[in-house]
């Protein structure tokens, strides 16, 4: 465990140049920055000598709807030689794009691509920017939590046209999504919270 | 440039084709019989999975982990296992740690009795198809055992396991992986020195360390170029820092390496699962939690809270804290990992699965360049190509 944090130490000593911030959750560390130090910071870690994270494991996004910044871009990391794992972060807008890494790690190609099929986001640079899980000619970015789940086509063949037809989804009855949210206290610190507001309520009678 | 565009010939290859592994299409350009680029059009079994987990409990997100790659359920139940249980943190009891290392082993066993035979069967060789089913299916009956399912197991947990062995299973499993070396070698018999399966793969498909690296390789693939990284030893999850085992490595990284590796891995998981079973002992297999476990059915009858217990379980689910975790485990094909974010809600807010076999398929247009049309079957098989994981 003490060699994350020396790993955080030094990262955050030798990338004073550069806007970072980083943290330590569920031994993971987190590493912040912005977009346009991305490329400095990923060229950084991969070569220099003490870090060299040789492998990109993946790369990622999660949707905040209602952030200004609403994409969250993640890339992991895994350096083999000491054996650290990094997730870099950075935040963009709707609008924004961001640099694509392809020439710093090959794989990051179909990594970015599924990025941008399932959440729209463009990578600039980027060798070979097509769709890679979704059809041919679909619309919309599925994993954006504004796409329904039931999407809003569907396929079927059709017998008198005798081909495969596209249609829009028709549902007879509206996807349910039951919101559970009660005062069930789901784990402790729940439980903390619910009785320091019974306290607050006591306190104020 | 022109000239070599006429030259080159377009060929499409499957998605249904029974040496592609699935539904993978592949655009070929061919020179004469040479390949110079194969561009895999993926996606074919897309599902959603991760869209679908978004509006699932943690608990109901598990059964889609088996249908990933559906020839090594368990490990991927376990990638997420570990992930939920870290967001929760809580600690799980040591039996539950053994039989999650028995079973992930057994599941190893299972993938590389698959890939093995099919690999073989793509270029030439049909009986070790024959053999290694049999031997499969004895060892689906312990999934059976155990989950009540052979393949959509559902067997690990957030928190354990969801019950514990049946009576005579532990011995059942330790007789059978004491007689699994011998099968091996009679396995190794047809194929290793086989010259058929030589000339298809010695020297096919290289893949240096770095080139490996480089392409996000893990698992087999990496070991197979030379470099002895093996999660289960240098990131060990569960019971794996309990037990010992060896990290078997190539020399050159082709498709023979590859190859030797996953026979010399089944070995070295049999030595694990009879480790583990020496050492595991009587105890619970799920954390002693209500808010997490559900309550045993003889305390739904007689108490109301444990009934109550039960309805929220299974209704709402548990909530986990807000965080975000990656885990990754060792599975059968390289690093399986998952990438969970929640917001504090019963539901996983994203929940990101990394395929090993999708980083080895985009290195495929790499491995085959250069290489005859007649390599990539060859290649590809020793990719241990899924689609179930690939396109999720």
């Amino acid at each position: 465990m003490s060699e994350i944090f020396d790993l955080e130490k030094y990262i955050t000593d030798q990338l004073k140049d550069c806007s970072i911030n980083t943290s330590i959750s569920n031994n993971n560390l987190f590493l912040k920055c912005n977009k346009r130090d991305l490329i400095n910071v990923i060229n950084f870690l991969k070569n220099d000598k003490k870090t060299s994270f040789s492998q990109l494991i993946d790369i990622t996004a999660v949707d905040h709807i209602n952030n200004d910044k609403r994409f969250e871009v993640i890339y992991i990391l895994l350096s083999i030689e000491f054996n650290y794992r990094i997730i870099i972060k950075i935040f963009i807008s709707e609008d924004e794009s961001v640099p694509s890494i392809s020439d710093i790690y090959k794989s990051s190609n179909w990594y970015e691509r599924e990025c941008y099929d399932l959440f729209g986001i463009i990578f600039t640079n980027h060798p070979d920017l097509r769709r890679i899980m979704m059809d041919y000619n679909f619309v919309g970015h599925p994993l954006r939590k504004d796409f329904p789940l039931t999407g809003h086509t569907e396929v079927r063949y059709d017998d008198l046209q005798k081909k495969v037809i596209y249609e829009t989804v028709k549902l007879d009855q509206d996807y349910r999504n039951f919101d559970f949210t009660s005062p069930w206290e789901g784990f402790k610190d729940n439980l903390n919270e619910m009785k320091k507001i019974q306290k607050a309520d006591n306190d104020k009678k | 440039m022109i000239k070599n565009n006429e030259q080159t010939t377009t060929i499409n290859f499957g998605p249904q084709h029974p040496a592609a592994h699935g539904v993978l299409r592949l655009i070929v350009e061919l020179n004469g019989e040479v390949v110079e680029r194969a561009d895999p059009h993926i996606g074919l079994l897309h599902r959603g999975t991760e869209k679908l987990i978004e509006y699932k409990t943690y608990l109901q997100a598990i059964p889609y982990f088996d249908r990933l790659d559906y020839v090594s359920p368990m490990c991927q139940e376990h990638a997420f296992a570990l992930a939920t249980e870290q967001l929760l943190k809580i600690k799980i009891p040591e039996r539950a740690k053994y039989i999650r290392v028995i079973f992930a082993e057994i599941t190893r066993i299972l993938n590389h009795l698959l890939n093995i035979p099919a690999y073989a069967a793509d270029i030439g060789a049909v009986t070790p198809f024959l053999w290694c089913f049999e031997e499969r299916e004895k060892l689906l009956e312990f999934h059976e055992a155990v989950s009540g399912a052979r393949f959509h197991a559902a067997y690990f947990r957030p928190g354990g396991v969801h019950q514990d062995m049946p009576d005579g299973l532990e011995d059942k499993i330790h007789d059978y992986m004491e007689k699994f070396p011998k099968f091996i070698d009679d396995l190794e018999t047809l194929l290793t020195e086989n010259r058929i399966l030589r000339q298809r793969s010695v020297d096919i498909g290289i893949l240096s360390i770095e080139e490996a690296k480089l392409w996000g390789c893990t698992g087999p693939i990496l070991r197979a170029s030379g470099l002895a990284w093996d999660l289960r030893r240098s990131q060990p999850y569960d019971a794996y820092d309990q037990v010992e085992f060896d990290v078997p490595i190539g020399t050159k990284g082709d498709c023979y390496d590859r190859y030797l590796i996953r026979i010399e891995e089944m070995r070295q998981s049999a030595l694990i699962v009879n480790q583990c079973l020496s050492k595991i002992k009587k105890g619970d297999v799920m954390v002693n939690d209500n808010k997490i476990s559900p309550p045993k059915r003889s305390q739904m009858k007689k108490s109301m809270e444990a009934l109550i217990h039960h309805f929220k379980l299974f209704t709402e689910g548990y909530r986990v804290e807000p965080g975000e975790t990656y885990c990754a485990v060792e599975a059968p094909k390289g690093e399986f990992g998952v990438y969970l974010v929640s917001d504090g809600s019963s539901k996983p807010y994203r929940c990101k699965l990394r395929a090993p076999g999708f980083a080895h398929l985009q290195a495929l247009d790499f491995l085959s360049k250069g290489h005859l049309m007649a390599d990539i079957p060859a290649i590809l098989g020793s990719l241990d190509i899924v689609f179930g994981e690939i396109d999720r």
